[in-house]
């Protein structure tokens, strides 16, 4: 069955039919066309698909598309503000938190989940805010750092 | 590797009531709370269901709510929301289970009520389609034999929900809606040792809250897992010190080596007040010998036998030094 579903998608309004057994993440990626949602796991494990629904950091992959109607959804897309990136995406370029990149979306929007409640997070919070995003390239010392760094230049 | 979803349509009701009665008409259909394991195990090709009833909308199950008896906690009140409720803060053992449970990004979406009903795992189950069907699948679903106990006729999946054992030392008790209305029963009455059918429920019953007695109670809660985040427990342990008078006793409860969370019997005569080591050995010896965990995991369950009598020695003597 099709359902018609209204959310906001990083600040603007949209509606678009889509199946009741659509997943979040293939809505965003086929019908949105927010590409920056990546598919690592495709099972709820790697957090590469995380995104922002009414401000919390969760996984794509796992959500129904039909559940996020009236809801706000933000990806990675919605970040730049006339073509000039965010301090947390100017962060994760400038401190090398990012390396091969597929992690990168996911974990940028947990992160800013995190920023948006916390405007000085610890190392601890860094850490336990992005304990569902993993990591093959970096170690994971260059991405919290990028996040401190982010957090300072916000401040 | 994994499938997409099947097809099936939505209901997004707004009442416990209207969400039974649709789950009476639809004989295949299934409860959906957050989604973090169902749509994980859909994929998986583990669920067959024509139509998933979406509790989120539902006022009621989203409710948490204190007053002289206790606390009354809806089903439907997320992990994260549950671990950041100032509410909670007289029972640590909940707050720190709820933590514990997968990554943050499953918090916000994981509800209790769906930890509490997490449906039973292992090593031979929760494995893509074509992973099961080369190894002519098992008993908990479509097959005839247990790989884990093949002399057996029963499922030893493990249940492995963190919370289960932080409620049970807090003297939960659970309210369910069904076609006959609503009933209340001790948290320990909703498992079954039997990994297949691990919920005393029928299919069109809702568990709708969670009832917590008020007084404060001592407790911690305390998992071992592969990794730190995103993972189930290989063995999770609660402890509580009552505040019985004169004498304070322990309560002990495990997830994640048998089909069911239980309390920990045997140790009703212990003064938690005074647990030298004797009484550690005595906790120790007691977790060892009622747990019964097999090879569900990749991990050895002498391991996991041992890990948990452990963790309930270590959070007893913590409790008692505190």
């Amino acid at each position: 069955m099709k359902r018609i579903i209204r959310l906001k998608l990083n600040g603007r309004d949209r509606e678009d039919a889509v199946s009741d057994n659509a997943l979040l993440i293939d809505y965003l990626r086929e019908t949105a066309a927010a590409t920056s949602v990546k598919q690592g796991c495709d099972g709820g494990e790697c957090g590469a698909c995380t995104v922002l629904i009414d401000g919390q950091a969760r996984p794509a992959c796992i959500t129904l598309a039909a559940t996020c109607d009236g809801r706000a959804v933000e990806t990675v897309e919605g970040l730049a503000r006339d073509g000039r990136l965010s301090a947390l995406q100017r962060a994760f370029h400038e401190r090398l938190g990012v390396q091969c990149g597929f992690c990168t979306p996911g974990m940028i929007m947990a992160a800013e989940g995190l920023l948006r409640d916390n405007a000085r997070p610890d190392e601890a919070a860094i850490r336990q805010a992005l304990a569902g995003n993993l990591c093959r390239c970096t170690g994971y010392v260059k991405i919290i750092e990028a996040v401190q760094a982010a957090a300072e230049a916000q401040s | 590797m994994n499938a997409p979803l099947p097809d099936f349509s939505l209901a997004r009701p707004q009442s416990a009531d209207e969400a039974v009665a649709q789950r009476l008409a639809a004989p295949a259909a299934r409860y959906l709370a957050g989604g973090t394991d169902l749509v994980v195990n859909m994929r998986r090709g583990l669920v067959d269901a024509d139509l998933l009833i979406d509790l989120s909308g539902i006022d009621e199950l989203a409710t948490l709510s204190a007053n002289e008896s206790g606390l009354t906690i809806g089903a439907g009140v997320t992990l994260a929301a549950l671990a950041a409720d100032p509410a909670l803060k007289t029972y640590p053992a909940i707050v720190q289970a709820a933590n514990a449970v997968a990554g943050p990004g499953h918090r916000a979406a994981a509800t209790l009520g769906g930890n509490l009903c997490l449906d039973t795992r292992c090593l031979y189950y929760n494995q893509s389609e074509w992973w099961r069907r080369s190894n002519d699948y098992c008993l908990k679903y479509k097959g005839d034999v247990c790989h884990v106990a093949p002399t057996g006729d029963k499922c030893r999946a493990a249940f492995s929900g963190d919370l289960a054992p932080a409620l049970l030392v807090h003297d939960a008790e659970i309210e369910i809606a069904g076609p006959d209305g609503r009933r209340r029963l001790p948290l320990t009455e909703l498992y079954r040792d039997d990994g297949a059918a691990y919920l005393a429920l029928t299919p069109e019953e809702l568990l709708v809250a969670v009832h917590l007695p008020a007084g404060s109670r001592h407790s911690a809660y305390e998992k071992v897992r592969l990794r730190g985040a995103i993972d189930f427990p290989l063995a999770g342990v609660a402890v509580a010190v009552t505040d019985d008078d004169p004498t304070p006793r322990l309560k002990v409860a495990v997830t994640g080596t048998n089909s069911r969370p239980f309390l920990i019997e045997g140790l009703d005569d212990l003064d938690a007040g005074q647990l030298g080591e004797a009484e550690l050995v005595l906790i120790d010896k007691a977790v060892q010998k009622q747990v019964s965990p097999v090879r569900t995991t990749m991990v050895a369950g002498h391991y996991r036998r041992l890990a948990a009598a452990r963790l309930a020695r270590r959070l007893a003597a913590g409790l008692a030094s505190a």
